[in-house]
């Protein structure tokens, strides 16, 4: 990492250890930065050449499998997904993601997140989807069925939504911004026949009815979904107010 | 996940949402009502005895009192389902039921005293 446009930027980690300790510090690396480096670069640089010890979740470095969200200078984001540069500031803070148990430093612990998404069944829902050769089994769609739920089939699941939701913050038997958008879009899809009974998977007290539309999750969201509009369609529907067409 | 046992949390809402609108429909209208005589006047004992005996201001304050309690208790009720999260709590979280009908039998109360229809 050398050329003439290169800087430096402090980062500051926040460094914890649950097993070990309740105490948390955050831990200062100056990092040479250039106009391309994103934090994850920053933070990779660190754990080469400052402290080998910094633990951080990452994967495909380009915002693909939602491994490394964690709070940036107070806002959920990717790493890999934010440059530096773009920060502005001589420091970036990297914290881990809020609403999500610390496991340690910046890793965080998804469990109770994939429980919410595994109990609503996100998945295709029919009875008519066995294997089968005959022309007939084909579930086609028109553009029209495919643009009522595809900018939510576009979640990487990376939390990001979940930890920026003041809702999830005080109610953690509340599904959540990404939970609550899936539901949507298998909802929405017309190959499903989940019906009613998709609804009535989150029509319960710390259900769907506790989210009160601050819109964070959109917000954050870095593959453009919007859970908070699929969570006001699908109120829509639970209220009678729209029709799911085709169902 | 814990389900409501007479009914769906959607249809509470819907309940919470009409019974909203509406409040607000009968709050303006009793706000009117108020504005007819100076605002002063319109407190003064003799006034607000004479609405009370007036049927249909009393049924206005009846449908004010109902829809009122429903929509605000359901909102404490909201509030305190998303301040803790245990059965025991969200349990006794029902209590607020109970002090919504109390505070709809104590204010109708009030109404048919203040209207005579006891005496």
């Amino acid at each position: 990492m050398s050329g003439a446009d290169e800087r430096k930027i402090t980062l500051k980690v926040f460094r914890a250890n649950t097993a070990r300790s309740k105490n948390t510090y955050f831990e200062l690396c100056d990092v040479p930065v250039q106009r391309w480096t994103t934090v994850l670069d920053g933070l990779l640089y660190a754990k080469c050449f400052i402290d080998p010890s910094i633990g951080i979740r990452y994967s495909c470095r380009m915002a693909s499998c939602g491994s490394c969200g964690m709070k940036i200078n107070g806002i959920p984001r990717l790493a890999c997904y934010t440059k530096m540069s773009e920060l502005g500031g001589s420091e970036v803070i990297c914290e881990p993601l809020p609403n999500f148990p610390i496991i340690r430093d910046l890793v965080t612990d998804f469990s109770q997140f994939f429980e919410h998404h595994k109990r609503v069944q996100p998945y295709i829902l029919n009875q008519d989807n066995h294997q089968t050769d005959a022309v007939s089994s084909d579930h086609r769609q028109s553009p029209e069925e495919v643009d009522r739920f595809l900018q939510f089939s576009y979640c990487i699941k990376c939390g990001l939504c979940y930890s920026a939701c003041p809702t999830v913050a005080t109610d953690l038997k509340f599904p959540g911004p990404q939970t609550l958008g899936q539901l949507y879009r298998y909802y929405a899809d017309s190959r499903d026949g989940g019906g009613k009974d998709r609804l009535n998977m989150v029509d319960d007290r710390h259900g769907i009815w506790r989210c009160h539309f601050a819109g964070s999750c959109s917000k954050v969201c870095p593959k453009g979904v919007d859970p908070a509009l699929g969570i006001q369609l699908l109120k829509s529907y639970m209220l009678g107010i729209s029709k799911n067409r085709g169902k | 996940m814990s389900r409501n046992l007479i009914l769906r949390e959607s249809q509470i809402m819907k309940v919470h949402y009409i019974t909203g609108v509406a409040a607000l429909f009968v709050v303006a209208v009793h706000i009117l009502m108020r504005l007819v005589v100076p605002y002063g006047s319109s407190l003064e004992y003799d006034h607000v005895i004479f609405n009370y005996h007036n049927i249909f201001y009393a049924v206005l304050l009846e449908v004010i009192l109902v829809l009122v309690s429903i929509h605000g208790f359901n909102g404490l009720r909201v509030i305190l389902l998303e301040l803790r999260q245990s059965t025991r709590w969200e349990n006794s979280v029902t209590a607020t039921i109970i002090a919504m009908i109390g505070l709809v039998i104590y204010g109708t109360r009030t109404i048919i005293i203040a209207n005579g229809l006891g005496t």
